[in-house]
This record gives C-alpha cells, sequence and structure tokens, in this order.
C-alpha cells in the first residue's frame, strides 16, 4: 500500500543523515517512538518529538534505553508501528530486550547511530564497531535483519525499507548509521506520499476463536493482532507453542528457534541487498558498506586510475550476510579488500563465504574517523602485487 | 482438565446421582485460561488468592474483558499473566512497567494492569518505578510482597525483614528493607494501599479502585512465600503466615506512608493511604501541545496501523 500522507514532507531538502532518518520513519508510518538521548543519535528523537505532535503520533523519553526498547514493544502490541533509537553505550543496554522483540516476532525498528567504543570511547566521533553486536549481542541463536546506510539520502530510503522488513518478517531491524553519516548534511528528496511502498501490519483475518498467535503462514511468519481487539493474546519471552504458551521441553524449543532463524536465512533473497559496480571482470573487489563504501568508491577509482580491474559491492544489508554474492564474487576475483571502522567484524563473514576462493584482506580503522582513501589503496596494490598483476604507480606513468 | 471433574472424580458414579449434584465451578474460572491449569504456584502461596482477588474485581468491574490488558515482569508472581484469560504478556524481568507504559499510550482504550514481584518491581525495576509514578501514568500496578525471590530459590530482596535467612543472606539480612508505599507515594503515585492475603474483601475493592482512578495506582500485598520465605524462616506454613497477617494487621486509612514500614515488632499497617487527583502523562502531553501548537495539534487516538 501507499505511505499515508500526513507527515510526509515531499520535496527536496538539506538535511543531515539523523533528521532524514526521523522523516523516513515518519513517512513509513511510525507512530510510537521511545528513545533516550545519546550523541550522535540525539537529533533523530529531537526531530520526532517536534514534528509528531502535529502528525498525530506518540513521542516519550523513557528513563533509559532498557525502558525503551520495551515501551516500544508495549506499543507494538497496542497496534503502532514503532523506533527507537540510541547509540553503542544504548545499544549495550538494549541487549535483553532484542531477544524479546525476537523470540516474541515484534515488529520494530532499532537505529544505531555507531561512535566510537568499547565503553563511553568517542562520542561525537564515528565507528561501524557495533555490527557484530547487533547479531550476536544477546543471548541464544537468532536472526535479525540491519541494514546499513552511506548518506542523508539513504538514511530516508533505508528507513522505509526497514520498517518494511519488521513489518513483513516481524523481527527487529536495524538501521546501523554512524556519526559521520548522521551529522552529514546533503540533498534528500522525499518523494510523495502515492510513490512511497508501505508494508502494512500483517494482521490476521481470522477470528479470535480460530486464532493461534504464533501459527506461520507460509513465509514461516505468524499474522498478528492486536491487545484490545478480543483476541486474548499471550505473549511471553519463554519458549512457546503456536498458542504462545510456555512450553519448555527440547520438540518446543527447536521447532521455535529454528523457525525464528529460518524466517530470515531462508527468506534471505527477498531481504539482501548488494549494490555491485565493475565486479563482471574485476582482478580485486572492495567490498564495504555504510559511510567506508564512500571513502572506498574514491580508492577504487584511484587503482582503476592505475590500470587494475578493481570492482565494488556495498552491502546495503549487512544481516542477513549476503554469503551466496559474496561467494560468487570470490569465485571471479583473486582478491577482496574489506575497509571497515573497526579492527575486523564483517571481514569475518567475508572470509567465511569466500571460503579461500578469493584471498580477503582487511583495512582496519580503529574509529574516530573515516579512512584515508590512500590506505585502502594501498591494501587494494598491496593485494594486487601479491596476486601477480601489473599496475603502474603514479610515478612510474608521470 | 475441566476442573469440575477434579471436583467429583472421587465420588463413585454409581452410587451419587449426578444428576442432582449442583456442578462444582470455581467462580472466577471465567478469568482463567483454563487450558493452562493447573497451575505452577506451591501449596499454600498467596499468589493464587491475589488471583483470586484480582477475578473478582473484574468480574464486578463492568469493564469489558477485552480492554484489559495485563503485563508481568518475571517471578513467581510475574506468571499471572499466563493464566488471566485476557490480553497478557509476560515480559523481561523488572521490566513490565516501561512495557506497560508502551501499551498503555499506543492503545490509550486500554485498562493495564501490570502485576508483579517485590523483586521484580523495586530491585531491577525499581528505576521504572519511580518515572511511571512521577509521570503519573494511568495503570494499575498490583506488587506481590513475598519478602523473597521466590522463582529463583529464596534469595534476598529489597523487602526482605531485617535479620531473616535467604540463600545469598544465610546468616540473617543485614540490609534494611524498602517501605514500598513510601517510595510510591515520595515517587507521586496517586493511589498507594497496602492489603494482605488475609484482607480479602478489602483487597478486592482496592484493585477496583485502582483500576477506576486516574493515574498510577499502587497496591501492594503482602503474601506467604511458604517454600522459601517461610520454612526457611521457620514461621509456618501459608495458614500461619495469614494468620499472623489476620492479629497483626491494623487499618489506618490515610497514614503517612512514612510510618508503615513493615518491622519485626510493629503492627502491619494497611489501608489506603494516598488517594489524589494529579493529571495523567497523558492529559497533561494533550493540555500542553493544546496550549503550544492550538489547532495543529493532532491527538494521538491510537494506531491501527492501516488497517
Ligand atoms: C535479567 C534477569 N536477571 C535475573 C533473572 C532471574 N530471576 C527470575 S525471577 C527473579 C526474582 C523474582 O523475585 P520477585 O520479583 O520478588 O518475584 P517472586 O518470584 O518472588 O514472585 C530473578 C532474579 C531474570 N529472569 N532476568
Ligand atoms: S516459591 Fe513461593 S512465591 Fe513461588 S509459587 Fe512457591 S510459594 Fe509461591
Ligand atoms: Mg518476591
Amino acid at each position: 500500500m501507499k505511505a499515508s500522507p500526513e507527515g510526509v514532507l515531499t520535496g527536496v531538502h538539506f538535511m543531515d543523515g539523523d533528521h532524514a532518518a526521523c522523516e523516513g520513519a515518519i513517512a513509513a508510518g511510525c507512530r510510537f517512538v521511545a528513545g533516550y538521548p545519546i550523541t550522535p543519535s540525539t537529533e533523530v528523537v529531537e526531530r520526532f518529538s517536534v514534528r509528531i505532535p502535529t502528525v498525530g503520533g506518540m513521542f516519550i523519553q523513557m528513563e533509559d534505553e532498557i525502558a525503551s526498547s520495551i515501551a516500544i514493544q508495549g506499543a507494538a502490541w497496542g497496534g503502532a508501528k514503532v523506533m527507537t533509537v540510541t547509540s553503542g553505550p544504548g545499544l549495550s543496554l538494549m541487549m535483553e530486550h532484542i531477544g524479546l522483540a525476537v523470540m516474541a516476532e515484534v515488529p520494530c525498528v532499532i537505529v544505531d547511530v555507531q561512535r566510537g567504543g568499547p565503553s563511553t570511547g568517542l562520542p561525537t566521533l564515528p565507528a561501524q564497531a557495533d555490527m557484530m553486536q547487533v547479531k550476536w549481542g544477546s543471548h541464544g541463536d537468532y536472526q535479525i535483519i540491519a541494514l546499513s546506510p552511506n548518506s542523508p539520502q539513504e538514511c530516508f530510503d533505508l528507513m522505509i525499507r526497514a520498517f518494511n522488513l519488521s513489518e513483513t518478517w516481524r523481527c527487529p531491524v536495524f538501521m546501523m548509521m554512524d556519526e559521520v553519516v548522521g551529522h552529514m548534511v546533503e540533498r534528500v528528496e522525499i518523494p510523495p506520499a502515492d510513490q512511497i511502498e508501505i508494508v502494512p501490519r500483517r494482521w490476521t483475518t481470522k477470528k479470535p476463536s480460530e486464532y493461534r498467535a504464533f501459527e506461520p503462514g507460509p513465509d514461516m511468519v505468524p499474522d498478528m493482532a492486536k491487545a484490545g481487539d478480543g483476541y486474548k493474546l499471550h505473549i511471553t519471552g519463554l519458549t512457546h507453542d503456536e498458542r504462545g504458551y510456555p512450553a519448555m521441553n527440547v520438540p518446543a524449543q527447536n521447532r521455535l528457534v529454528r523457525r525464528l532463524s529460518d524466517k530470515i536465512l531462508k527468506n534471505r533473497d527477498k531481504i539482501v541487498d548488494v549494490r555491485e559496480d565493475g565486479c563482471e571482470d574485476a582482478d580485486i573487489i572492495v567490498v564495504s558498506y555504510g559511510i567506508t563504501s564512500r571513502v572506498a568508491g574514491a580508492a577504487v577509482e584511484m587503482a582503476r586510475g592505475l590500470g587494475l580491474k578493481v570492482g565494488s559491492a556495498r552491502m546495503v544489508v549487512c544481516w542477513p550476510f549476503p554469503d551466496v554474492e559474496i561467494a560468487r564474487l570470490s569465485r571471479k576475483a583473486k582478491a577482496i579488500v574489506v575497509p571497515e571502522l573497526n579492527l575486523g567484524q564483517m571481514v569475518g563473514e567475508v572470509e567465511r563465504a569466500a571460503c579461500g576462493d578469493a584471498r580477503v584482506y582487511l583495512v582496519d580503522h580503529a574509529g574516530g574517523s573515516v579512512h584515508e582513501p590512500e590506505r585502502i589503496l594501498e591494501t587494494i596494490l598491496q593485494a594486487a602485487r601479491d596476486a601477480g598483476l601489473g599496475f603502474k604507480t603514479e610515478a612510474e606513468r608521470s | 482438565m475441566n476442573p469440575t471433574e477434579i471436583m467429583v472424580s472421587d465420588a463413585d458414579e454409581k452410587d451419587v446421582d449426578t444428576s442432582r449434584v449442583a456442578p462444582i465451578e470455581n467462580p472466577v474460572l471465567s478469568m482463567l485460561r483454563q487450558d493452562r491449569l493447573p497451575h505452577i504456584w506451591c501449596p499454600g502461596c498467596g499468589i493464587g488468592t491475589v488471583v483470586n482477588c484480582f477475578s473478582r474485581a473484574l468480574m464486578s468491574s463492568g469493564h469489558d474483558m477485552n480492554n484489559v490488558a495485563v503485563v508481568s515482569g518475571i517471578g513467581c508472581t510475574g506468571r499471572v499473566a499466563g493464566y488471566m484469560n485476557l490480553d497478557s504478556f509476560h515480559t523481561t524481568h523488572g521490566r513490565s512497567i516501561p512495557f506497560a507504559t508502551g501499551l498503555r499510550l499506543a492503545n490509550p482504550g486500554l485498562k493495564v494492569v501490570v502485576f508483579s514481584g517485590d523483586g521484580d518491581l523495586f530491585a531491577i525495576g525499581g528505576n521504572h518505578f519511580l518515572h511511571a509514578a512521577r509521570r503519573n501514568l494511568d495503570m494499575l500496578i498490583v506488587c506481590v510482597n513475598n519478602f523473597t525471590y521466590g522463582m529463583t530459590g529464596g534469595q534476598v530482596a529489597p523487602t526482605t525483614p531485617l535479620k531473616s535467612t535467604q540463600s545469598t543472606m544465610p546468616f540473617g539480612n543485614f540490609e534494611p528493607p524498602m517501605n514500598l508505599p513510601f517510595v510510591a507515594d515520595a515517587a507521586g503515585a496517586s493511589y498507594v494501599a497496602r492489603w494482605t492475603v488475609f484482607h480479602i474483601r478489602q483487597l478486592v475493592r482496592a484493585m477496583k479502585e485502582g483500576m477506576e482512578h486516574k493515574g498510577f495506582s499502587f497496591i501492594e500485598i503482602m503474601s506467604p512465600c511458604p517454600t522459601l520465605y517461610l520454612r526457611r524462616n521457620k514461621l509456618g506454613d501459608g495458614v500461619d503466615q495469614v494468620r499472623y497477617f489476620k492479629e497483626h494487621s491494623v487499618l489506618k486509612n490515610g497514614a503517612n506512608t512514612q510510618d508503615v514500614a513493615i518491622t519485626a515488632t510493629d503492627p502491619i499497617v494497611v489501608g489506603t493511604f494516598v488517594e489524589r487527583e494529579r493529571p495523567t502523562w497523558l492529559d497533561s502531553r494533550n493540555a500542553q501541545l493544546t496550549a503550544t501548537l492550538g489547532d495543529r495539534f493532532v491527538p494521538y487516538g491510537g494506531q491501527n496501523v492501516q488497517k
């Protein structure tokens, strides 16, 4: 269905990624946000608190991120499309409730504007060091979805996709921004509401007497009902059966936990998004995501200028990890270069998918700024030398 | 199993003309998820009595049961959500109140009742309690105070009386317990009461009052945990504890909450301590935004997410 026009700021704007993310959420139909201030994400909730009273929605600043991350789940069962927004320390506090949202299949969007860590780290400076935490930080086995925008425009566009994915697959969806994307100001075009495709909540059409809250549909996802509609829901974080009743035994655990993972992994083709450029005949492929993909783009151009066949593959969706795509690329290329704003997180996944078919190089960074393109270029050139590829350096060419 | 069957199953059907025996049915059965019985609580536990009182309060409240939701944290008391035949949410330890906050604000037509234990609401969840009371969020909080962490096997709780032993206070508790009504009052709760599981009539009435009261209502219910608190402290069984509650309680409506701490020597003060009118969070929000934004303010009427 199309977005409802209330609150859609159609037009061309100059705004930063935090503000654009907020506009994306409003356009996607988000009407309930609970948050707690934390740099560099605060602008998202500040804007929402200004905007939502004239759109018809709810904002509450909770007492902490533990509260925010469960208040949104209460609101989702109350019928709202919901979001919370945070950065590293707050994300750490939310971990238990990510598990609850996975277990109870609560559609919700969690924005993480990443900053340098561990601990209080670098509050005002960027990192991409929460990539593993969103996937593995809560206890137990589970799958989530994580998107990685690289511009304010994408903060808007991907926010709509984030809500649509969370409604489709009934799981927490993360917007993995970073301080630079959050604070950079660029042109953001917001389309008319009737050009924004929105996934409505999967409300059940069954009568209360026929409805089972966790009976999966053909896509492995159950339809939802909300409190107050006579369904007498029982929702628990305990392992449960299709009625939602606690069922603490091995078969019930096996059935539920596998389905929660499979609904994401077996539908991964409908979720993953890798943008490839010049990969067809590339010897070296730079795999990147988020803000680092923009710096990587400059390094790729420089390397091509030196006569190397370098491709670029950008993971717009980082989780579920695009392992099929990376495996395909690594069978064709000799080397894969992975720059990321951490000491090596997604690179491990790339290595796992490449499975030795291509040699994988990490360009790490402890955080606090983006990479210098020259550092990525250096690693590309090293990969070229290791692979016996010929190229001319700047000095040789001039 | 149908509980009616349990009641008559001992009778020899040949000797009894069952058509002449009035069916025995627990009068609150319709309030419970019968397909989840029997429940997990120990014999002599006070939680069942509290559930019974809550069911009676609901039945006589006149509310549409489709519009009442129960939210629990984790613990023996936290399991209440699982047995009520209502929209019911068994959330995480200590976080029932923020969950209830979201539920209530996103769906303003709901009556939201939080049911949880003393440890859940006042140790791990203490900060949420303070802020929900301060905000005067419109919800009823029912706290079953059994002076212990029942679910995890009887560890010291923020309510454990001085000198009592608990598995993690094996040589006697030296931490002063919290006076829950005083905390609720100080934080801004607009209805505060304490009863024990002996006071079933008063409790039913208080639960109805708490649900009708506009704002943050708090009821502390002193309740026996024979398995882990009473036995360890050689205080007898559940019945002994209820007798103790009966003999040692004094009614003091309007008592200064500072004076109602539970001690080893003083009588247990019960009653309605606080009843005050104060705008709820939602009313304050609507008033403030109307005053500042005028016609531009679009009140949130609940969202059906494009249903
Ligand atoms: C985050 C977290 N920490 C600890 C626990 C273990 N736990 C479960 S119930 C409980 C205490 C329950 O005590 P109380 O709230 O008084 O409820 P009761 O069982 O006495 O009714 C604890 C510590 C948990 N489930 N989650
Ligand atoms: S352990 Fe205590 S509180 Fe828990 S069910 Fe048994 S008696 Fe009740
Ligand atoms: Mg307890």
